[in-house]
């Protein structure tokens, strides 16, 4: 016994070593490149701390977890959605439902700083902030029968901060799905092989649809792998199509009219019936998810590839061209799923809370699911910062910024001191089966263009463009899922709230009020999504820091509820596990809305660029086609620039309604009563 | 020689019946044992029937992310 205990103290020590040597490494390292096997080791002696020391101090001493307590899904068993469930089942059901496109996209636009600082914030935001988050909150809805984010911020706080938090998620799943369709339509604008590919995709699952539903109802498992087989042939088949130029010409779009065909796509799959459209691409997304994102673990620790990106670039004083603002606070919005993402906090209170078999998993399931998803946000550092960093800013720069001619760009890029050729990125374009990857900004063509590399070397094959189209067939199935089920559920949401104005409204099965509502939250994302297309800077420049910023305030208003329960639980001590996250998402999040208003610099501030351009327009200074669209444009930034400032008193708000319900408990006046279900004992448990 | 068999067989068991209970593949038999046990006097769902009420309630909450 004793002899096992040293071997384990030892073992930790020696992890703890290792890792301080890696980050020392990391650290210290002056040069031209560095490999990434130093960031993998590094972060998995991290996570490996993490997860032994703090986790499980929180998992005993601040949730007190008790193996002996039933869960909901014991008690409220239907053998539907309250169902025990095994704990590495679980963690994958959860890992997959947490896991999207999120911590891909964010590392990858981060890297334009430099692989250091947004590899830190991965880290360290993990391990404090994100996996605290996730595990809090699915530990506190457990303990109320699984009920929302929404249902306990009204309970445990108050109506405000209900109402509050119900807006706020609402808003921000608005935001994210116009950023997300606006990823997928850069990527596959006048690129017929990927648009072919991925509208392949839709039949694909309809297909699988009707199989799982008419052919052989409930066989999941068949349909998906026929399906996936499907998938990846259409991958091929894309690239039959680009070869063939009578075809070629249907699946060359431009971004307006990709766009519109998002929007079309988004109401249609919200108002189908789920069993067509929706849940078989679901399965398909999660099969193909969790087998590429290990296939790109294994390649990437055996290929440890070199990072060719400094560790930390002239772009931290805030010139930045991928999007504007200084390090702080704009590195912590732009990566936010991968280091803590609010809309984690809805999963965890939503499906996983009642599939628990025992308190105990709260720690594998909440703080160790999250965990992975942090190694996500890494191989997609890394896969962006093996690029050459000429080659990364080519793709991921819009040719508003560096240029309209391929000229241009690169001698402006490398005017930047990151030296790249127009035949380099035209060699790159032709190996990857693309006409030009100049300007896809978005961060997925980068990705894949890095993915593409990682596997071809990894697996010793040349078919970098099949790899290539691959990779964004991945991510786009993986978007189109995202944005489906948050239309839906925003169309839910929508439901919810308009039954209360008119009753009918709120019953989710009559045929009018789901066309109307559907309607009302496609228009909503459809409106960011067409105005993102028509700008000139990408798009992206503008509404990833608004989704960044609205994702860090959900996980604020997250980490409020649960401060506020553990400060009413009588866990006051240990209130500051949730309370410093907390400090710090307020302190980003509020600096970075501060920035996006008040700044004069109009490539940081709403209404300064709003003022910008409209001077510009007034004066005859823009070409033409920028004069056609800059009134939308304008209006645009104006909208963007009150949505900030909204967002930011919603965080204000339920703050000081959480902090005035623990001035209550503290001062021993009268709070809304715990919601915390009675504790019943496991009968046989010991 | 015959126990390892058996050992491995087990592990494989174990691994495909927590990939159909991770994929929902198994979920009608599970809802059915569940229905045996709580109400062995009512008839459950077709296997069908109980699919589109199982899909329908996976998509009306929040269960992808970002």
């Amino acid at each position: 016994m004793i002899k096992n205990k040293i071997y384990k103290n030892l073992f930790w020590i020696a992890v703890a070593v290792v890792g301080a040597f890696a980050f020392g490494g990391l650290a210290l390292h002056r040069g031209e490149s560095i490999n990434a096997l130093w960031l993998i080791v590094a972060a998995l002696c991290i996570y490996a701390i993490g997860y032994r020391f703090y986790s499980a101090w929180i998992a005993t001493r601040v949730l007190m977890l008790d193996e002996t307590r039933l869960t909901p899904a014991e008690r409220l068993k239907n053998g539907r959605d309250f169902m025990p469930t095994q704990k590495w089942v679980l963690f994958g059901h959860h890992f997959a439902a947490i896991a999207g496109p999120g911590p891909l996209v964010g590392p990858t636009l981060a890297a334009q700083f430099g692989y250091l600082p947004g590899t830190l914030w991965i880290l360290i935001g993990s391990l404090l902030c994100g996996c605290v988050q996730d595990m809090v909150i699915l530990f506190c809805s457990t303990r109320r029968d699984g009920r929302s984010l929404g249902q306990m911020a009204r309970d445990e706080l108050g109506a405000i901060a209900g109402v509050a938090a119900l807006i706020g998620t609402f808003m921000i799943l608005v935001i994210l799905i116009a950023v997300l369709g606006l990823v997928v339509v850069n990527a596959m604008k006048h690129s017929p092989w990927a648009t072919a590919t991925v509208a392949a995709t839709i039949p694909i699952a309809m297909l699988v649809g009707l199989y799982m539903h008419g052919l052989r109802p409930g066989k999941v498992l068949e349909g998906s792998l026929i399906g996936v087989a499907l998938l990846l042939f259409s991958v091929i088949g894309g690239g039959w199509i680009d070869q063939l130029p009578a075809v070629r010409g249907y699946f060359d779009w431009n971004g307006p009219d990709l766009a519109w065909a998002v929007i079309i796509y988004g109401f249609a799959a919200a108002v189908l019936p789920v069993w067509l459209l929706l849940a078989p691409r679901d399965y398909l997304s999660t099969f193909l998810k969790l087998g590429t994102v290990f296939m790109l673990a294994i390649a990437v620790v055996f290929l440890a590839p070199e990072i060719k990106m400094p560790a930390v670039t002239r772009f931290i004083d805030g010139s930045g061209p991928i999007f504007g603002g200084t390090l702080f606070p704009f590195v912590f919005i732009t990566i936010a799923c991968g280091a803590i993402s609010g809309f984690h906090s809805l999963v965890a209170s939503g499906t996983t809370p009642k599939m628990i078999e025992n308190e105990k998993q709260i720690r594998l399931v909440g703080y160790g699911s999250m965990m992975l998803e942090s190694f996500v946000a890494l191989m997609a550092m890394i896969a962006a910062t093996m690029l050459d960093p000429g080659v990364y800013f080519a793709i991921n720069t819009a040719a508003g910024v560096v240029g309209n001619t391929p000229a241009a760009a690169v001698a402006t890029i490398s005017s930047w001191g990151f030296p790249v050729t127009v035949e380099q990125m035209q060699n790159l374009a032709q190996q990857m089966g693309e006409s030009s990857l100049f300007g896809r900004t978005g961060g997925a063509p980068s990705l894949a263009v890095g993915m593409a590399t990682i596997f071809n070397s990894a697996f010793g094959s040349n078919l970098l463009a099949l790899w290539y189209h691959f990779a964004i067939m991945f991510e786009a199935v993986f978007i189109l899922t995202t944005l489906d089920a948050g239309t839906r559920v925003g169309r839910f949401m929508l439901q919810d709230l308009l039954g209360n104005l008119w009753k009918p409204l709120g019953r989710t099965s009559w045929t009018p009020s789901v066309l109307l509502s559907s309607a009302l939250v496609v228009a909503a994302w459809g409106y960011f999504l067409r105005v993102g297309v028509l700008d000139p800077n990408g798009g992206i420049n503008i509404l990833w820091p608004l989704f960044g910023i609205s994702n860090q305030i959900l996980a604020a208003i997250a980490l409020c509820v649960a401060t506020g329960i553990l400060v009413k639980s009588g866990r006051v001590r240990y209130a500051w596990v949730t309370g410093l996250p907390l400090t710090w998402l307020t302190l980003i999040t509020s600096s970075a809305a501060w920035e996006k208003i008040m700044s004069a610099d109009p490539r940081i501030g709403f209404f300064a660029a709003a003022n910008d351009m409209a001077g510009k327009l007034a004066a005859g200074l823009l070409s033409p086609e920028r004069a056609a669209v800059a009134p939308q444009l304008i209006l645009n930034q104006r909208i963007d620039g009150y949505l900030t400032l909204f967002f930011a008193l919603l965080l204000w708000v339920i703050l000081l309604d959480m902090l005035r319900v623990v001035w209550r408990v503290l001062s021993q006046r009268r709070v809304p009563p715990s919601t915390e279900t009675v504790y019943q004992a496991r009968t046989g448990a010991g | 020689m015959q126990a390892d068999d058996r050992k491995t067989e087990g592990r494989i068991a174990r691994c495909w019946a927590a990939v159909r209970q991770w994929s929902g593949d198994d979920a009608y038999e599970r809802y059915l044992a569940h229905q045996r046990l709580a109400h062995p006097d009512a008839a459950p769902l077709d296997r069908r029937a109980f699919h589109r009420h199982y899909q329908q309630q996976r998509f009306s909450g929040v269960n992808r992310c970002c």
